[in-house]
């Protein structure tokens, strides 16, 4: 019994802390600008992020993986709370947990084959640009409200987050530079926007929220409301989460169960909701500076819940003393390492259809800021740009024999070959009889052999005989489906079509 | 076709290992398969709290850690290859090895279909002789296994008696069942133990497997006495200076165990003979 909680918790224990806890610092300045793009106070994005925090610890499916609120959901909240209020925003957290755990039920890990690496690279590049966009926003806010000073606030942050590391790496750079900006800004007595600004932050343990519960009309018009919002929540928290967990199996050369995971996505999001936090997902960033900090184990994602929770507790005057400019320039630094660099090189290597679906998704999101309608678009070019690859793999040849002309037939005959297999049948040829051998051909759909019809009717106006021979291997495709992996000689049989 | 799997990593119990094995294998008549499983020990990473993220901080992670992975499994390799060589030269004829990746539970049981028995020490590498704590894998492969599993203290002798510490419950009766129809122990002198009160369903329970091992060719000798298991059968077998243990193992509910103790792994500690053991 003890032998199976011993590995995720046990194993790395002094590690898992330490990981957990560089997390942490992270995770303060993270939820509070994920709150701002989300326009709540700092209490719904932080509160969130400890109660999914500790809960995925638990019930999460890949050890050592972060989850938080994150930009990506904060993105999609748009004016829900502005329009609606904040009881809306809590019952579309209920609501995504609620679907994401009904499709962690229903095996939704094996639809993700569908999202193709390019659609992925969109998706993270598009978060990286909103990512870029927010905080170019909150600087120009910053300026246009006259603290200019913030310009080199945030500039000599960065400049601490990728120098001070080159000093010691025992200490977390963006806590540093969080800890300098504040004394400066302090020192100086600087104007500038704070985080105390933004609206309330955590003064208290995470409490059952019914207030903001009671709020909430039970209406059907409410369910309108929220369900486009929770539909989109829940694909893109749970595509990011999959996807973050597949880039830690490989880091850390693990499996990890992507339903379960799917599912602990869920309780934590219902969870949250009752807490008075918003949904939120697994976050790239965080889980790569956990595996990187040495975090193997569900030990690292609990303290990280943890410590975050004790700092807003115990600092609770210092986090909102906090210069805005500090944050930005940890969301910059956010931003630059979500941001797949090796695209630039990427696009002048890689062939150009793969290039249009990441360009598709990554403009389609910054045009909607809607992540989900990104991924939409991609896994939709994806296939049509696979289907039309396919479809050029058809080759006809043809032998004659007295009037007898034998049309053999190979690849792949559907919805967009079909045409293509038509137009290589002369029909103007005058032939007493026309065999058509189509054993060496899969047809996929029924749009082929409607083509195959067409041709037959077209052959017999003009007065030609036809035979088809083949037409139970061709059709099998139709219905049964292509295991080759386990049937020996299958995959002969396959290259042979 | 059937084998003896024999896992090693190459400790102190290595050579009783095969020993026992060998011996096995010529009581049945199979060859023996030597298992070597290389076990993921996760490496310490570097001591990087810088907690930022550079330009390609994915990408060079995953370098880094393949670099410190990839040093650590090609030293495993080399060893484990090693040790399977010394166990291969020990036990001479029809002797198979493997080496594998994984966990030892997950491999084993991956074998297990075409073994006929497991050979496993009582402690490995990693473990602590002053402690007297046994080995991590033992009751993870003894639970999940389906076939008997021999579990060989550190020195071989000749297994001229056996005890089976019978108490009547599913896999003591695998046991006598077992025994009866392989001849793994045939020439051996057989002894039932059964810790019990006269009168009870044990105690018929034993006299039926006595009747039924008299049966198969073994000369007999059961005893029926009441007491704490654990301290009577450690007795018995120092006493009667019995050469191998025959029992079910983890018989008991897992809260009785959690509460009193598993009689399996205090037996297993303190009996200084080879266990057979049955699920």
């Amino acid at each position: 019994m003890f032998s199976r909680i011993q590995s995720p918790w046990f194993s790395n224990i002094r590690a898992d802390l330490l990981a957990g806890l560089v997390v942490a610092l992270a995770l303060i300045p993270e939820s509070i600008a994920f709150s701002v793009i989300a326009k709540v106070d700092p209490q719904v994005c932080l509160f969130a992020s400890v109660i999914i925090a500790v809960t995925i610890a638990f019930v999460g499916g890949r050890p050592a993986m972060i989850s938080a609120s994150t930009g990506a959901i904060a993105l999609l909240v748009g004016n829900l709370v502005v329009e609606h209020g904040l009881a809306y925003l809590l019952a579309a957290s209920m609501l995504t947990g609620i679907i994401q755990l009904f499709l962690g039920m229903v095996n939704v890990a094996s639809v993700m084959r569908f999202v193709s690496a390019s659609v992925m690279t969109g998706f993270v590049n598009a978060l990286a640009i909103l990512y870029m966009i927010t905080q170019l926003q909150e600087l120009l806010l910053a300026g246009s409200m006259g603290a200019w000073v913030t310009f080199p606030l945030v500039a000599g942050g960065l400049a601490i987050i990728y120098l001070f590391p080159l000093l010691t790496k025992a200490v977390p750079s963006p806590l540093i530079a969080i800890v300098v900006i504040s004394l400066i800004a302090n020192f100086f007595e600087m104007d500038v926007r704070r985080v105390k600004d933004l609206g309330i932050l955590p003064t208290g343990l995470p409490t059952l929220d019914f207030e903001n519960w009671k709020l909430l009309p039970l209406t059907l018009d409410t369910l309108w409301i929220i369900l486009p919002v929770s539909l989109s929540f829940s694909i893109v928290g749970l595509l990011e989460s999959l996807m973050t967990a597949q880039i830690l199996d490989e880091l850390t050369d693990t499996t990890s169960d992507k339903n379960k995971e799917a599912r602990g996505q869920g309780i934590a999001n219902i969870a949250s909701s009752l807490f008075g936090g918003i949904a939120g997902c697994a976050m790239i960033g965080q889980s790569v500076i956990n595996v990187k900090s040495g975090g193997r184990g569900r030990l690292s994602t609990l303290t990280s819940g943890l410590v975050l929770l004790a700092l807003l507790l115990t600092m609770n005057t210092q986090v909102g003393n906090i210069p805005m400019a500090a944050l930005v320039a940890v969301m910059i630094m956010v931003s630059i390492g979500t941001f797949n660099w090796a695209t630039f090189k990427n696009l002048k290597i890689q062939p150009k259809m793969t290039s249009i679906v990441m360009l598709a998704t990554v403009a389609t999101v910054v045009g909607t800021h809607n992540l989900a309608i990104g991924v939409g678009v991609g896994v939709l070019l994806s296939g049509i740009f696979f289907a039309h690859k396919v479809s050029q793999v058809i080759g006809i040849t043809s032998a004659l024999s007295g009037e007898t002309r034998i049309y053999t037939v190979h690849g792949q005959i559907f919805f967009a070959s079909a045409d293509n297999f038509i137009a290589a049948f002369d029909f103007k040829e005058v032939l007493s009889k026309v065999v058509i051998d189509v054993s060496h051909a899969h047809f996929w759909d029924l749009t082929s052999v409607g083509a195959l019809d067409k041709v037959v009717l077209k052959y017999r106006r003009e007065g030609a005989e036809v035979e088809i021979l083949g037409m139970n291997e061709a059709t099998a495709t139709i219905v049964s489906k292509l295991g080759t992996h386990d049937k020996p000689g299958a995959l002969d049989r396959m290259h042979e079509h | 076709m059937s084998t003896i799997l024999a896992c090693t990593d190459g400790s102190l119990y290595a050579p009783s290992i095969y020993q026992h094995a060998s011996w096995a294998a010529s009581q049945l008549d199979l060859p023996v398969h030597i298992l070597h499983v290389i076990e993921r020990v996760d490496v310490p990473t570097t001591h990087d709290f810088s907690g930022n993220l550079g330009f390609h901080a994915n990408d060079e992670l995953l370098e880094e850690l393949t670099k410190l992975d990839e040093s650590h499994a090609k030293v495993a390799r080399l060893r484990g290859k090693a040790i399977l060589e010394d166990a291969a030269k020990l036990i001479g004829s029809n002797v198979k090895t493997t080496q594998r990746h994984g966990a030892l539970v997950y491999t084993v049981l991956e074998f297990e279909e075409d073994a006929a028995l497991v050979v496993l020490g009582k402690r490995g590498e990693h473990s602590d002789f002053s402690k007297g704590h046994l080995g991590s894998n033992l009751e993870r492969v003894v639970r999940s296994a389906k076939i008997p599993v021999l579990v060989v203290a550190r020195e071989f002798k000749p297994l001229e008696r056996f005890l089976i510490a019978f108490d009547g419950g599913p896999s003591s009766l695998k046991a006598v069942h077992y025994l009866a129809t392989q001849p793994l122990l045939k020439e051996s002198e057989c002894h039932l133990l059964t810790i019990a009160k006269p009168g009870t369903e044990q105690a018929r329970a034993l006299e039926s497997a006595t009747t039924a091992l008299r049966g198969a060719g073994y000369s007999v000798t059961s005893e029926l006495i009441s007491g704490d298991p654990d301290e009577l059968i450690s007795a018995k077998v120092k006493d009667a200076k019995i050469d191998l243990l025959v029992m079910g193992a983890y018989g008991h509910s897992r809260i009785r165990e959690f509460i009193l103790g598993s009689t399996t792994t205090a037996l297993i500690r303190t009996c200084h003979v080879p266990i057979l053991l049955f699920r």
